[in-house]
């Protein structure tokens, strides 16, 4: 399962350096996602860092969107996907595989977006555990949830508007406690560690999505 | 060691659904270790489901199935190993270049990584083709580039679909020399063709589908011999076998004959013809 994971992800990575379609298109999408929120709430900045750690979330959650659509965009030319499946790979390698390879990608647009809050919004790091605990967590949930719902969408010929549909209203845990947790490592919510409940169900979002995908991803392939 | 198996293939009453309509309906079809079977029928008589189904893209809803040993009914994924096929679509990345492919393709199905180089010689796929996006490559390029695929992982079941489409006279005749040398080496070929020309010469059987079912089979004449030594083309593996024809025989080009043959129809010839 590990070896096929490795093949996968490395395919996949090896595919994004090649064509740069999330360095090229899809970082730039969400930072302009970024902009456009700084430029509707206005000059003043104090909204802008009160809203901060939610409109980065909902820029990762879009970046995800997007990065799992081309994911599987992948395997849906010229028989990649029948050739994914008949070349003997374990499912769950390949689940394991394509996630790993989504949440890498996720990784670097977190990067660019992080610095684009701090340099759209004006926004201060007081807690930078909380930071990386929170975008650690939050990555592979929606990483694994990601390639779940991607590789159910795979099989429909409206998959480009589904996705979104399907996907979205799922991460909303996510969203709400990546949120959560960045207010309080930007200075923006309580403080202590109020942080915690919420990156702890962040870790079990990732560990529940993780484990169930390794046992139905095979199912679902078939099925899609 | 197990006892050999009786079918590479066998299907039995086989039925598969494509939504509500029957793609199989009730196939009857066993192929033997070591065969060559082609497959003909016009559009849509179920030549590509049959091998999706062998493959086991395709499930099986009732009857039987059972290919290399598994049963495909429990179990569609589990030749697949061991299954390989040239479909319609090349199933290749195109932002990989051909040198990348073919690693992924081999590991994937976990053989070994020594085959590619002599799989890619053998396909012409030399120099900076190696190197080259396969997005870049001609039909015919992408074609030899998943032919190369199958020779590097030589699965035990080769499933062509008009494996001829695309191809170059040279490659086509290539490809009925790897075809063949498969074949020497154990393994079985089901061959879906609209060009009987190219397809037949090859085949020990040919079986003719309609509406999801056979309705026509017939012996080529060549018989089933399993692993055998071949020879360096596959004009000289044809004619090491005995040919009988049972219908008429149409040939394009020059015919050069070692042994015996018997037709029991017409003979045309628009080149030369050497017997020894």
């Amino acid at each position: 399962m590990w070896r096929d994971a490795l093949l996968v992800a490395g395919k996949d990575l090896r595919i994004e350096l090649r064509s740069r379609v999330v360095l090229n298109q899809v970082a730039p999408f969400a930072l302009v996602v970024l902009a456009l929120f700084a430029f509707a709430l206005g000059p003043n900045r104090a909204p802008m860092v009160q809203a901060a750690a939610g409109l980065f979330w909902v820029a990762v959650l879009f970046a995800c969107v997007l990065a799992v659509q081309r994911s599987f965009a992948l395997e849906a030319v010229d028989g990649t996907r029948d050739g994914l499946r008949l070349s003997g790979l374990d499912p769950a390698g390949i689940f394991l595989g394509k996630a790993a390879a989504i949440a890498v990608q996720l990784t670097v647009l977190e990067v660019l977006l992080a610095l684009g809050v701090v340099l759209f919004y004006g926004a201060h790091v007081h807690s930078y555990v909380a930071v990386l605990v929170a975008c650690a967590a939050g990555t592979a949930g929606l990483a694994a949830v990601g390639t779940l719902y991607g590789a159910l969408a795979a099989g429909v010929r409206v998959r480009e508007t589904l996705l979104p549909f399907l996907l979205l209203p799922v991460v909303a845990p996510v969203l709400l406690a990546g949120t959560r947790a960045w207010q309080v490592a930007l200075g923006t919510g309580p403080g202590g560690d109020a942080a915690d409940p919420w990156l702890r169900l962040m870790l079990v979002f990732a560990a529940v999505y993780l484990a169930v995908g390794v046992m139905i991803f095979g199912p679902l392939q078939e099925a899609a | 060691m197990g006892e050999p198996m009786a079918s590479a293939v066998s299907l039995r009453a086989a039925v598969a659904l494509t939504g509500r309509f029957p793609v199989l309906a009730g196939i009857d079809l066993a192929v033997a270790p070591g065969e060559i079977l082609v497959l003909e029928g016009p559009n849509g008589a179920g030549k590509t489901s049959v091998l999706r189904a062998c493959a086991g893209l395709l499930p099986i809803t009732s009857g039987e199935a059972v290919v290399l040993g598994h049963d495909l009914r429990r179990r569609p994924s589990a030749a697949r190993r061991h299954v390989g096929m040239l479909g319609h679509a090349a199933a290749l990345y195109d932002e990989l270049n051909v040198l990348e492919n073919l690693r992924f393709a081999v590991r994937a199905a976990g053989a070994g990584v020594e085959g590619i180089d002599g799989a890619l010689e053998r396909l012409g796929l030399v120099g900076r083709l190696r190197r080259t996006s396969v997005g870049r490559l001609s039909a015919g390029q992408r074609r030899r580039v998943a032919l190369a695929v199958l020779l590097a992982r030589r699965p035990a079941l080769w499933l062509l679909d008009e494996p001829h489409a695309a191809l170059d006279a040279a490659a086509r005749s290539l490809l009925g020399e790897i075809i063949l040398e498969a074949v020497a080496g154990g393994a079985t070929v089901l061959l879906a063709s609209h060009e009987p020309e190219a397809a037949l010469p090859l085949a020990h059987r040919a079986v003719t589908l309609a509406g999801g079912r056979v309705v026509d089979e017939r012996s080529l004449g060549r018989l089933v011999t399993g692993p055998r030594p071949v020879g360096p083309s596959a004009a000289a593996a044809a004619a090491a076998a005995p040919l009988a024809v049972a219908g008429d025989v149409h040939v394009a080009g020059d015919v050069h004959v070692a042994g015996d043959v018997a037709v029991a129809g017409d003979v045309h010839v628009t080149g030369d013809v050497h017997v020894a």
